[in-house]
Protein backbone atom coordinates (compact mmCIF):
# COMPACT_ATOMS: atom_id res chain seq x y z
CA UNK A 1 0.00 0.00 0.00
CA UNK A 2 2.54 2.54 1.18
CA UNK A 3 5.12 1.12 -1.21
CA UNK A 4 2.88 1.58 -4.25
CA UNK A 5 2.20 5.13 -3.06
CA UNK A 6 5.93 5.86 -2.89
CA UNK A 7 6.37 4.28 -6.31
CA UNK A 8 3.61 6.39 -7.83
CA UNK A 9 5.08 9.56 -6.34
CA UNK A 10 8.56 8.74 -7.67
CA UNK A 11 7.07 8.14 -11.11
CA UNK A 12 5.31 11.49 -10.86
CA UNK A 13 8.63 13.20 -10.03
CA UNK A 14 10.30 11.57 -13.01
CA UNK A 15 7.51 12.49 -15.39
CA UNK A 16 7.55 16.08 -14.18
CA UNK A 17 11.31 16.21 -14.68
CA UNK A 18 10.98 14.63 -18.11
CA UNK A 19 8.32 17.11 -19.25
CA UNK A 20 10.27 20.21 -18.44
CA UNK A 21 13.75 19.00 -19.12
CA UNK A 22 15.34 22.36 -18.42
CA UNK A 23 15.78 21.51 -14.73
CA UNK A 24 17.88 18.42 -15.27
CA UNK A 25 19.71 20.00 -18.21
CA UNK A 26 20.40 23.02 -16.05
CA UNK A 27 21.85 20.80 -13.36
CA UNK A 28 24.20 19.00 -15.74
CA UNK A 29 25.24 22.29 -17.28
CA UNK A 30 25.84 23.73 -13.81
CA UNK A 31 28.03 20.76 -12.99
CA UNK A 32 29.97 20.96 -16.23
CA UNK A 33 30.48 24.71 -15.96
CA UNK A 34 31.70 24.47 -12.36
CA UNK A 35 34.12 21.69 -13.18
CA UNK A 36 35.44 23.61 -16.12
CA UNK A 37 35.90 26.75 -14.00
CA UNK A 38 37.86 24.63 -11.52
CA UNK A 39 39.95 23.28 -14.36
CA UNK A 40 40.69 26.76 -15.67
CA UNK A 41 41.54 28.19 -12.27
CA UNK A 42 43.58 25.30 -10.87
CA UNK A 43 44.83 22.80 -13.40
CA UNK A 44 45.34 25.04 -16.41
CA UNK A 45 47.27 27.64 -14.42
CA UNK A 46 49.56 25.42 -12.37
CA UNK A 47 49.79 22.30 -14.54
CA UNK A 48 49.13 20.08 -11.55
CA UNK A 49 46.82 19.76 -8.62
CA UNK A 50 47.52 18.21 -5.25
CA UNK A 51 45.51 14.97 -4.77
CA UNK A 52 43.98 16.20 -1.49
CA UNK A 53 42.84 19.38 -3.21
CA UNK A 54 41.53 17.34 -6.15
CA UNK A 55 39.36 15.35 -3.75
CA UNK A 56 38.14 18.28 -1.64
CA UNK A 57 37.31 20.34 -4.71
CA UNK A 58 35.24 17.52 -6.16
CA UNK A 59 33.21 17.10 -2.98
CA UNK A 60 32.59 20.83 -2.75
CA UNK A 61 31.35 20.82 -6.34
CA UNK A 62 29.05 17.91 -5.49
CA UNK A 63 27.83 19.68 -2.34
CA UNK A 64 26.85 22.82 -4.24
CA UNK A 65 25.21 20.80 -7.00
CA UNK A 66 23.30 18.84 -4.36
CA UNK A 67 22.05 21.97 -2.60
CA UNK A 68 20.89 23.28 -5.98
CA UNK A 69 19.32 20.03 -7.11
CA UNK A 70 17.56 19.10 -3.88
CA UNK A 71 16.73 22.67 -2.84
CA UNK A 72 14.00 22.96 -5.42
CA UNK A 73 12.28 19.72 -4.29
CA UNK A 74 9.44 21.46 -2.54
CA UNK A 75 9.45 24.86 -4.19
CA UNK A 76 9.18 23.89 -7.85
CA UNK A 77 5.57 22.86 -7.47
CA UNK A 78 2.93 25.35 -6.43
CA UNK A 79 1.51 25.40 -2.93
CA UNK A 80 -1.87 24.37 -4.28
CA UNK A 81 -0.41 21.27 -5.86
CA UNK A 82 1.26 20.38 -2.55
CA UNK A 83 -2.11 20.64 -0.81
CA UNK A 84 -3.47 18.28 -3.45
CA UNK A 85 -0.76 15.72 -2.65
CA UNK A 86 -1.48 16.24 1.03
CA UNK A 87 -5.04 15.11 0.53
CA UNK A 88 -4.24 11.69 -0.90
CA UNK A 89 -0.66 10.74 0.06
CA UNK A 90 0.80 9.95 3.45
CA UNK A 91 3.56 12.38 4.45
CA UNK A 92 5.99 9.49 4.96
CA UNK A 93 5.42 8.43 1.37
CA UNK A 94 6.07 11.98 0.19
CA UNK A 95 9.39 12.34 1.99
CA UNK A 96 10.60 8.83 1.12
CA UNK A 97 9.71 9.34 -2.52
CA UNK A 98 11.59 12.64 -2.50
CA UNK A 99 14.60 11.00 -0.82
CA UNK A 100 14.67 8.10 -3.28
CA UNK A 101 14.18 10.37 -6.26
CA UNK A 102 16.84 12.83 -5.07
CA UNK A 103 19.21 9.93 -4.41
CA UNK A 104 18.78 8.84 -8.01
CA UNK A 105 19.43 12.40 -9.20
CA UNK A 106 22.51 12.67 -6.96
CA UNK A 107 23.83 9.31 -8.18
CA UNK A 108 23.51 10.62 -11.72
CA UNK A 109 25.20 13.88 -10.80
CA UNK A 110 28.02 12.07 -8.96
CA UNK A 111 28.78 9.67 -11.80
CA UNK A 112 28.52 12.27 -14.56
CA UNK A 113 30.57 14.55 -12.33
CA UNK A 114 33.38 12.07 -11.62
CA UNK A 115 33.56 11.18 -15.33
CA UNK A 116 33.80 14.77 -16.46
CA UNK A 117 36.03 15.77 -13.57
CA UNK A 118 38.51 12.94 -14.26
CA UNK A 119 38.48 13.85 -17.91
CA UNK A 120 39.70 17.42 -17.44
CA UNK A 121 41.44 17.25 -14.06
CA UNK A 122 43.08 13.83 -14.27
CA UNK A 123 42.35 10.96 -11.94
CA UNK A 124 44.78 10.30 -9.08
CA UNK A 125 42.45 7.82 -7.31
CA UNK A 126 44.21 4.64 -6.19
CA UNK A 127 41.20 2.51 -5.36
CA UNK A 128 38.38 3.41 -7.74
CA UNK A 129 35.74 0.91 -6.48
CA UNK A 130 36.08 2.31 -2.95
CA UNK A 131 35.81 5.86 -4.31
CA UNK A 132 32.60 4.88 -6.09
CA UNK A 133 31.26 3.43 -2.82
CA UNK A 134 31.93 6.74 -1.12
CA UNK A 135 30.10 8.49 -3.98
CA UNK A 136 27.06 6.24 -3.50
CA UNK A 137 27.02 6.76 0.28
CA UNK A 138 27.46 10.48 -0.32
CA UNK A 139 24.57 10.59 -2.78
CA UNK A 140 22.25 8.89 -0.28
CA UNK A 141 23.42 11.12 2.57
CA UNK A 142 23.17 14.38 0.62
CA UNK A 143 19.75 13.48 -0.76
CA UNK A 144 18.27 12.46 2.59
CA UNK A 145 19.68 15.32 4.68
CA UNK A 146 18.88 17.97 2.11
CA UNK A 147 15.37 16.67 1.37
CA UNK A 148 14.26 17.32 4.95
CA UNK A 149 16.07 20.67 5.03
CA UNK A 150 14.41 21.64 1.73
CA UNK A 151 11.05 20.76 3.29
CA UNK A 152 11.81 23.05 6.22
CA UNK A 153 13.18 25.84 4.03
CA UNK A 154 10.13 25.76 1.73
CA UNK A 155 8.01 26.83 4.71
CA UNK A 156 9.98 30.03 5.24
CA UNK A 157 9.77 33.24 3.29
CA UNK A 158 13.24 33.42 1.80
CA UNK A 159 13.72 29.76 1.10
CA UNK A 160 16.93 29.95 -0.98
CA UNK A 161 18.87 31.70 1.80
CA UNK A 162 17.34 29.47 4.47
CA UNK A 163 18.29 26.40 2.47
CA UNK A 164 21.94 27.46 2.26
CA UNK A 165 22.22 28.58 5.88
CA UNK A 166 20.61 25.43 7.29
CA UNK A 167 22.09 22.83 4.99
CA UNK A 168 25.78 23.74 5.12
CA UNK A 169 26.34 23.28 8.88
CA UNK A 170 24.08 20.22 8.96
CA UNK A 171 25.89 18.55 6.09
CA UNK A 172 29.40 19.04 7.52
CA UNK A 173 29.56 15.83 9.63
CA UNK A 174 28.59 13.84 6.55
CA UNK A 175 31.04 15.76 4.38
CA UNK A 176 33.93 15.21 6.82
CA UNK A 177 33.26 11.47 6.96
CA UNK A 178 33.04 11.35 3.15
CA UNK A 179 36.30 13.25 2.76
CA UNK A 180 37.98 10.79 5.11
CA UNK A 181 36.69 7.74 3.26
CA UNK A 182 37.44 9.12 -0.19
CA UNK A 183 40.91 10.15 0.98
CA UNK A 184 41.58 6.49 1.87
CA UNK A 185 40.28 5.56 -1.57
CA UNK A 186 42.68 8.02 -3.17
CA UNK A 187 45.61 6.54 -1.26
CA UNK A 188 44.62 3.15 -2.63
CA UNK A 189 43.85 1.61 0.74
CA UNK A 190 41.88 -1.60 0.34
CA UNK A 191 38.19 -1.94 1.02
CA UNK A 192 38.67 -4.30 3.97
CA UNK A 193 40.56 -1.65 5.96
CA UNK A 194 37.76 0.86 5.58
CA UNK A 195 34.77 -1.06 6.88
CA UNK A 196 34.62 1.16 9.97
CA UNK A 197 34.24 4.34 7.93
CA UNK A 198 31.74 2.74 5.59
CA UNK A 199 29.71 1.43 8.52
CA UNK A 200 29.65 4.83 10.24
CA UNK A 201 28.64 6.57 7.01
CA UNK A 202 25.93 3.99 6.38
CA UNK A 203 24.69 4.39 9.96
CA UNK A 204 24.59 8.18 9.58
CA UNK A 205 22.61 7.82 6.33
CA UNK A 206 20.13 5.51 8.05
CA UNK A 207 19.78 7.81 11.09
CA UNK A 208 19.04 10.76 8.82
CA UNK A 209 16.50 8.81 6.76
CA UNK A 210 14.72 7.51 9.87
CA UNK A 211 14.53 10.98 11.43
CA UNK A 212 13.28 12.44 8.14
CA UNK A 213 10.48 9.88 8.20
CA UNK A 214 9.60 10.74 11.80
CA UNK A 215 9.86 14.53 11.52
CA UNK A 216 8.56 15.27 8.05
CA UNK A 217 4.86 14.65 8.87
CA UNK A 218 5.03 17.62 11.26
CA UNK A 219 6.25 20.07 8.63
CA UNK A 220 3.90 18.68 6.02
CA UNK A 221 0.65 19.59 7.79
CA UNK A 222 -0.13 23.21 7.04
CA UNK B 1 8.21 27.45 53.55
CA UNK B 2 6.55 26.03 50.48
CA UNK B 3 8.53 28.30 48.16
CA UNK B 4 11.72 27.43 50.01
CA UNK B 5 11.11 23.75 49.32
CA UNK B 6 10.92 24.38 45.61
CA UNK B 7 14.00 26.57 45.62
CA UNK B 8 16.38 24.22 47.44
CA UNK B 9 18.16 23.23 44.22
CA UNK B 10 19.14 26.84 43.61
CA UNK B 11 20.79 26.97 47.03
CA UNK B 12 22.45 23.66 46.22
CA UNK B 13 23.75 25.19 42.98
CA UNK B 14 25.23 28.18 44.82
CA UNK B 15 26.87 25.98 47.47
CA UNK B 16 28.30 23.61 44.87
CA UNK B 17 29.66 26.47 42.78
CA UNK B 18 31.29 28.17 45.76
CA UNK B 19 32.81 24.81 46.63
CA UNK B 20 33.91 24.36 42.99
CA UNK B 21 35.63 27.73 42.85
CA UNK B 22 37.26 27.32 46.27
CA UNK B 23 38.37 23.69 45.89
CA UNK B 24 39.04 24.19 42.22
CA UNK B 25 41.69 26.79 42.84
CA UNK B 26 43.06 25.50 46.13
CA UNK B 27 42.67 21.72 45.93
CA UNK B 28 45.48 19.31 45.25
CA UNK B 29 45.90 18.35 41.62
CA UNK B 30 48.25 15.81 40.05
CA UNK B 31 51.29 17.21 38.25
CA UNK B 32 51.06 16.42 34.55
CA UNK B 33 53.49 17.33 31.81
CA UNK B 34 52.23 20.16 29.56
CA UNK B 35 49.07 20.59 31.66
CA UNK B 36 50.60 21.56 35.02
CA UNK B 37 48.27 23.86 36.94
CA UNK B 38 46.01 24.41 33.95
CA UNK B 39 44.49 21.02 34.72
CA UNK B 40 42.15 22.98 36.99
CA UNK B 41 40.39 24.17 33.87
CA UNK B 42 38.64 20.79 33.97
CA UNK B 43 36.24 22.28 36.51
CA UNK B 44 35.47 25.39 34.48
CA UNK B 45 35.78 24.33 30.85
CA UNK B 46 34.71 20.71 30.52
CA UNK B 47 31.71 21.36 32.78
CA UNK B 48 30.45 24.00 30.32
CA UNK B 49 30.06 21.33 27.64
CA UNK B 50 28.23 19.04 30.03
CA UNK B 51 25.84 21.86 30.91
CA UNK B 52 25.36 22.76 27.26
CA UNK B 53 24.47 19.17 26.33
CA UNK B 54 22.01 18.88 29.23
CA UNK B 55 20.37 22.18 28.26
CA UNK B 56 20.14 21.28 24.57
CA UNK B 57 18.80 17.85 25.48
CA UNK B 58 16.07 19.45 27.61
CA UNK B 59 15.29 21.76 24.72
CA UNK B 60 14.83 18.76 22.42
CA UNK B 61 12.52 17.17 25.01
CA UNK B 62 10.32 20.28 24.97
CA UNK B 63 10.41 20.38 21.15
CA UNK B 64 9.06 16.83 21.12
CA UNK B 65 6.40 17.90 23.63
CA UNK B 66 5.44 20.76 21.30
CA UNK B 67 5.09 18.43 18.32
CA UNK B 68 2.89 16.12 20.40
CA UNK B 69 0.63 18.70 22.03
CA UNK B 70 0.99 21.92 19.96
CA UNK B 71 1.27 24.00 23.11
CA UNK B 72 3.11 27.25 22.37
CA UNK B 73 4.50 27.27 25.94
CA UNK B 74 6.65 24.22 25.10
CA UNK B 75 8.10 26.06 22.13
CA UNK B 76 8.97 29.07 24.26
CA UNK B 77 10.68 26.82 26.82
CA UNK B 78 12.50 24.89 24.11
CA UNK B 79 13.86 28.00 22.38
CA UNK B 80 14.98 29.47 25.71
CA UNK B 81 16.95 26.33 26.56
CA UNK B 82 18.68 26.60 23.19
CA UNK B 83 19.60 30.24 23.93
CA UNK B 84 21.05 29.44 27.34
CA UNK B 85 22.79 26.37 25.93
CA UNK B 86 24.49 28.62 23.39
CA UNK B 87 25.62 30.98 26.16
CA UNK B 88 27.34 28.01 27.79
CA UNK B 89 28.82 26.96 24.44
CA UNK B 90 30.36 30.42 24.06
CA UNK B 91 31.65 30.27 27.65
CA UNK B 92 33.14 26.85 26.89
CA UNK B 93 34.84 28.25 23.81
CA UNK B 94 36.25 31.22 25.76
CA UNK B 95 37.56 29.14 28.69
CA UNK B 96 38.97 26.67 26.20
CA UNK B 97 40.60 29.40 24.15
CA UNK B 98 42.33 30.93 27.18
CA UNK B 99 43.49 27.49 28.24
CA UNK B 100 44.74 26.67 24.74
CA UNK B 101 46.82 29.85 24.72
CA UNK B 102 48.77 28.61 27.75
CA UNK B 103 49.10 24.94 26.83
CA UNK B 104 49.13 24.80 23.04
CA UNK B 105 50.41 28.33 22.51
CA UNK B 106 47.57 29.61 20.37
CA UNK B 107 44.10 31.02 20.86
CA UNK B 108 42.63 28.85 18.16
CA UNK B 109 44.13 25.61 16.93
CA UNK B 110 43.07 23.27 14.20
CA UNK B 111 41.53 20.64 16.42
CA UNK B 112 38.53 18.45 15.52
CA UNK B 113 36.75 19.26 18.78
CA UNK B 114 37.12 23.01 18.29
CA UNK B 115 35.95 22.78 14.73
CA UNK B 116 32.98 20.63 15.73
CA UNK B 117 31.87 23.17 18.30
CA UNK B 118 32.25 26.01 15.82
CA UNK B 119 30.04 24.10 13.39
CA UNK B 120 27.61 23.47 16.24
CA UNK B 121 27.35 27.20 16.84
CA UNK B 122 26.61 27.69 13.14
CA UNK B 123 23.88 25.03 13.31
CA UNK B 124 22.18 26.80 16.20
CA UNK B 125 22.64 30.27 14.66
CA UNK B 126 20.72 28.86 11.70
CA UNK B 127 18.07 27.80 14.25
CA UNK B 128 17.56 31.41 15.32
CA UNK B 129 17.49 32.47 11.67
CA UNK B 130 14.78 29.90 10.95
CA UNK B 131 12.78 31.24 13.86
CA UNK B 132 13.04 34.83 12.73
CA UNK B 133 12.09 33.99 9.14
CA UNK B 134 8.66 32.61 10.05
CA UNK B 135 5.98 35.23 10.57
CA UNK B 136 3.30 32.88 11.89
CA UNK B 137 3.64 31.79 15.54
CA UNK B 138 2.37 28.24 15.14
CA UNK B 139 4.34 27.67 11.99
CA UNK B 140 7.48 29.07 13.60
CA UNK B 141 7.06 26.78 16.59
CA UNK B 142 6.43 23.69 14.49
CA UNK B 143 9.24 24.21 12.00
CA UNK B 144 11.81 25.23 14.58
CA UNK B 145 10.90 22.22 16.75
CA UNK B 146 11.51 19.91 13.82
CA UNK B 147 14.77 21.65 13.01
CA UNK B 148 15.86 21.56 16.65
CA UNK B 149 15.40 17.79 16.93
CA UNK B 150 17.18 17.16 13.64
CA UNK B 151 20.00 19.55 14.52
CA UNK B 152 20.52 17.90 17.91
CA UNK B 153 20.91 14.48 16.29
CA UNK B 154 23.47 15.81 13.81
CA UNK B 155 25.23 17.76 16.56
CA UNK B 156 25.58 14.62 18.68
CA UNK B 157 27.15 12.80 15.73
CA UNK B 158 29.44 15.77 15.32
CA UNK B 159 30.75 15.95 18.87
CA UNK B 160 30.66 12.28 19.92
CA UNK B 161 31.64 10.32 16.82
CA UNK B 162 33.77 12.54 14.60
CA UNK B 163 36.43 13.65 17.14
CA UNK B 164 37.00 10.00 18.02
CA UNK B 165 37.93 9.20 14.44
CA UNK B 166 40.84 11.60 14.25
CA UNK B 167 43.61 12.52 16.63
CA UNK B 168 42.89 15.52 18.77
CA UNK B 169 45.20 17.79 20.70
CA UNK B 170 42.86 17.51 23.64
CA UNK B 171 44.06 15.82 26.80
CA UNK B 172 43.21 12.15 26.54
CA UNK B 173 43.49 12.03 22.74
CA UNK B 174 46.47 11.11 20.63
CA UNK B 175 48.74 10.23 23.54
CA UNK B 176 48.36 13.50 25.42
CA UNK B 177 48.29 13.44 29.20
CA UNK B 178 44.72 13.30 30.30
CA UNK B 179 42.05 12.98 32.89
CA UNK B 180 41.47 9.38 31.93
CA UNK B 181 40.86 6.64 34.47
CA UNK B 182 44.49 6.54 35.47
CA UNK B 183 45.18 10.24 35.60
CA UNK B 184 41.95 11.68 36.92
CA UNK B 185 42.58 10.85 40.53
CA UNK B 186 40.00 10.84 43.25
CA UNK B 187 40.90 14.26 44.58
CA UNK B 188 39.89 15.74 41.23
CA UNK B 189 36.72 13.69 40.98
CA UNK B 190 35.63 15.15 44.31
CA UNK B 191 35.55 18.56 42.68
CA UNK B 192 34.73 17.60 39.10
CA UNK B 193 31.42 15.81 39.70
CA UNK B 194 29.99 18.45 42.06
CA UNK B 195 31.14 21.07 39.53
CA UNK B 196 29.13 19.40 36.74
CA UNK B 197 26.02 19.35 38.94
CA UNK B 198 26.56 22.93 40.10
CA UNK B 199 27.02 24.41 36.65
CA UNK B 200 24.15 22.39 35.22
CA UNK B 201 21.80 23.60 37.96
CA UNK B 202 22.96 27.15 37.30
CA UNK B 203 22.17 26.71 33.61
CA UNK B 204 18.65 25.50 34.37
CA UNK B 205 18.18 28.34 36.84
CA UNK B 206 19.13 30.95 34.23
CA UNK B 207 16.84 29.26 31.70
CA UNK B 208 13.92 29.31 34.15
CA UNK B 209 14.37 33.02 34.82
CA UNK B 210 14.47 33.69 31.06
CA UNK B 211 11.30 31.66 30.57
CA UNK B 212 9.53 33.59 33.32
CA UNK B 213 10.60 36.92 31.80
CA UNK B 214 9.34 35.85 28.38
CA UNK B 215 6.04 34.66 29.83
CA UNK B 216 5.54 38.00 31.58
CA UNK B 217 6.39 39.86 28.38
CA UNK B 218 3.77 37.86 26.51
CA UNK B 219 1.19 38.54 29.20
CA UNK B 220 1.95 42.25 29.02
CA UNK B 221 1.45 42.25 25.26
CA UNK B 222 -1.89 40.51 25.38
Amino acid sequence: MALTEIFVLIRKEMQLEWRNKYAIHGLVLYLAATIFICYLSFKAKQQSIHPIMWNTLFWIILLFSAVNAVGKSFTQESANRNIFYYTFAKPESVIFSKIIYNTLVMLGVSFIGIFFYSWVMGNPVGNMPLYLISLVLGAIGFASTLSLVAGIAAQGENSATLMAVMSFPLIIPLLLLLLKLSKSAMDGISLSENWDEIAILGALDIIVIVFSGILFPYIWKH
Amino acid sequence: METLKRQYWKILSIILLIYTVYAGFNGQVPRQPILNETIRNLYFHVTMWFTMIFLLGTSVYHSIQYLRKSDLKSDLISSTYVEVGMVFAVLGLITGSVWAKFTWGDWWTNDPKLNSVAIGLLIYLAYSLVRSSMPDEMQKARISSVYNIFAFVIFMVLIWILPRMTDSLHPGNGGNPAFSKMDLDNRMRLVFYPAIIGWTLLGFWIAQIRIRIKNLEQQNES
